[in-house]
């Protein structure tokens, strides 16, 4: 039986002809109705918070559960990595969060991310070589998602996490149905368990042979001194795999894509590079590729915008919303790479789940877009806008391919 | 000014660091923020003041 709610549901579709621009709804509801009930995919119903503020009150606030088996938890409609048996850190609370997440917070500190910039340089290099030559063996265009956006983020995880790089096809999969809003639950299902088992073996064969990694580190100083399991460490490996795989991978076809349309702004960018920490922080914003989430569950009442959400009822926050609110951020729409607080965005999410990997993704978006300036400066979609299949259908936004040409 | 901080409740974002890297470091173990300078000149104040508001577990407090 189909069980028919009252409410309208989460809106994803971006206004006609304007791909960059979440839902027109949104502005609407942070005036007219911020805290608004939507209904999830099973009938059940959520939540939907809007405005800037009252996301980072909730994100801050821990009378907001991240635990899914929290009552009320909304988890109707989710995608992800982890099974509720194997839910990694990002669906806990403190204090076995806190717990669990500082057992990973040093490998992606600032400084240890800065010592890997000369690699990603290296990594995203030989990619924009690769790209010249199958252009100059005359390719008429080069699908930029297949040769830079996805290669980047993949290599660089693999090589932290110690996973060869031959099963990167394995695993693009296998994320690619776990983040995939259309597919039937089964093949979900399937995918999730399929990776399970794949990161079963690689963890196994790490306990026997423990190399220079961070599965490998956590196995020695967690796992064997009895803090965390073997399925913990399994845990941990899904939960990085997949946040450090699509994540960057769709900033980095969507930073191309905005750069090819502002030339502009692409020059301004050449002539002053120190003007690319600035405008990557932009970019995150305005794009806020988190398109269905986070989601949280109310432990205790709490008044939020004026309206009062119950114990045991389920929120989900609109990041794209919050990113375009005019109270934070003036003339949102406008993709501005000198906005003075482009940096107060949410795309990391806010609070202790804020994104860990996001030195990393940093890091990662500074190296390409400047690369993909100074090397392709007269890069341009080889096919029309309009034909470029967007990621409606995905719990993160971007493009699934972006064929250019220069 | 003068900054104090409550590391229990830093998750080791880093945003500090970028912001305010003459001010703000973090511990080698496990990332979490130490504090380099707990009264610094004026012309970092304004780099500590956005990091306390982007601080995303709100672990630094900034006292006039």
């Amino acid at each position: 039986m189909t069980v028919t709610s009252p409410h309208a549901p989460l809106p994803v579709e971006p206004p006609t002809g304007c791909p960059f621009d979440p839902p027109a709804e949104f502005g609407r509801m942070r005036i007219e109705e911020p805290v608004k009930k939507i209904s999830l995919p099973d009938g059940s119903w959520a939540w939907l918070v809007t405005r800037y503020a009252d996301i980072r009150a909730i994100l801050g606030d821990t009378r907001f559960s991240s635990d899914t088996t929290t009552p009320g938890y909304p988890l109707s409609g989710m995608t992800g990595g982890a099974s509720q048996q194997n839910r990694g850190f990002i669906r806990m609370d403190p204090p076995e969060h806190t717990r669990l997440r500082r057992m990973v917070t040093r490998e992606f500190m600032v400084k240890k991310v800065e010592a890997l910039r000369p690699e990603i340089q290296r990594i995203t290099d030989e990619l924009c070589d690769a790209m010249q030559t199958a252009k100059l063996n005359g390719a008429e265009s080069v699908d930029l998602v297949e040769a830079l956006a996805l290669p980047v983020p993949s290599l660089v995880i693999s090589l932290l996490l110690g996973v060869p790089y031959e099963d990167h096809a394995l695993f693009q999969d296998l994320t690619g149905k776990l983040l995939s809003r259309v597919i039937p639950k089964a093949e979900a299902d399937a995918a999730r368990e399929e990776l399970r088992a794949y990161l079963d073996r690689l963890v196994t064969a790490k306990e026997v042979n423990p190399g220079e990694d961070i599965l490998s580190r956590l196995i020695v100083e967690q796992q064997q001194a009895g803090e965390i399991t073997h399925d913990d460490v399994i845990g941990f490996a899904a939960l990085l795999l997949v946040a450090g795989h699509e994540t960057t991978a769709n900033m980095i076809g969507l930073t191309a894509l905005s750069m090819m349309g502002e030339p502009k702004t692409a020059q301004q960018l050449r002539e002053d590079p120190s003007l690319i920490r600035g405008a990557v922080e932009e970019l995150l914003r305005f794009h806020s590729i988190i398109r269905n989430g986070p989601r949280r569950a109310a432990t205790e009442d709490v008044e939020i915008g004026g309206q009062l959400i119950r114990a045991g009822e389920g929120v989900v926050v609109a990041v794209p919303s919050a990113n375009r609110d005019p109270e934070t951020f003036e003339n949102p729409d406008t993709l501005d790479v000198c906005r003075p607080n482009a940096q107060h965005h949410v795309a990391f999410g806010y609070g202790i789940h804020q994104c860990l990997g996001q030195a990393l993704a940093r890091v990662e978006l500074q190296v390409v877009l400047a690369t993909l300036l100074r090397r392709f400066p007269t890069m341009r979609p080889a096919v029309p806008i309009e034909t470029i299949p967007f990621r409606t259908d995905m719990a993160i936004y971007g493009c699934h391919e972006l064929p250019v040409t220069w | 000014m003068n900054i104090t901080l409550d590391a229990d409740k830093c998750c080791a974002a880093g945003q500090c660091v970028l912001v305010a890297p003459e001010v703000f470091d973090q511990r080698d173990e496990d990332g979490i923020v130490v504090l380099l300078d707990a009264q610094p000149p004026a012309e970092q104040h304004a780099a500590v003041h956005e990091a306390a508001a982007i601080c995303p577990a709100a672990a630094i407090q900034v006292h006039a």
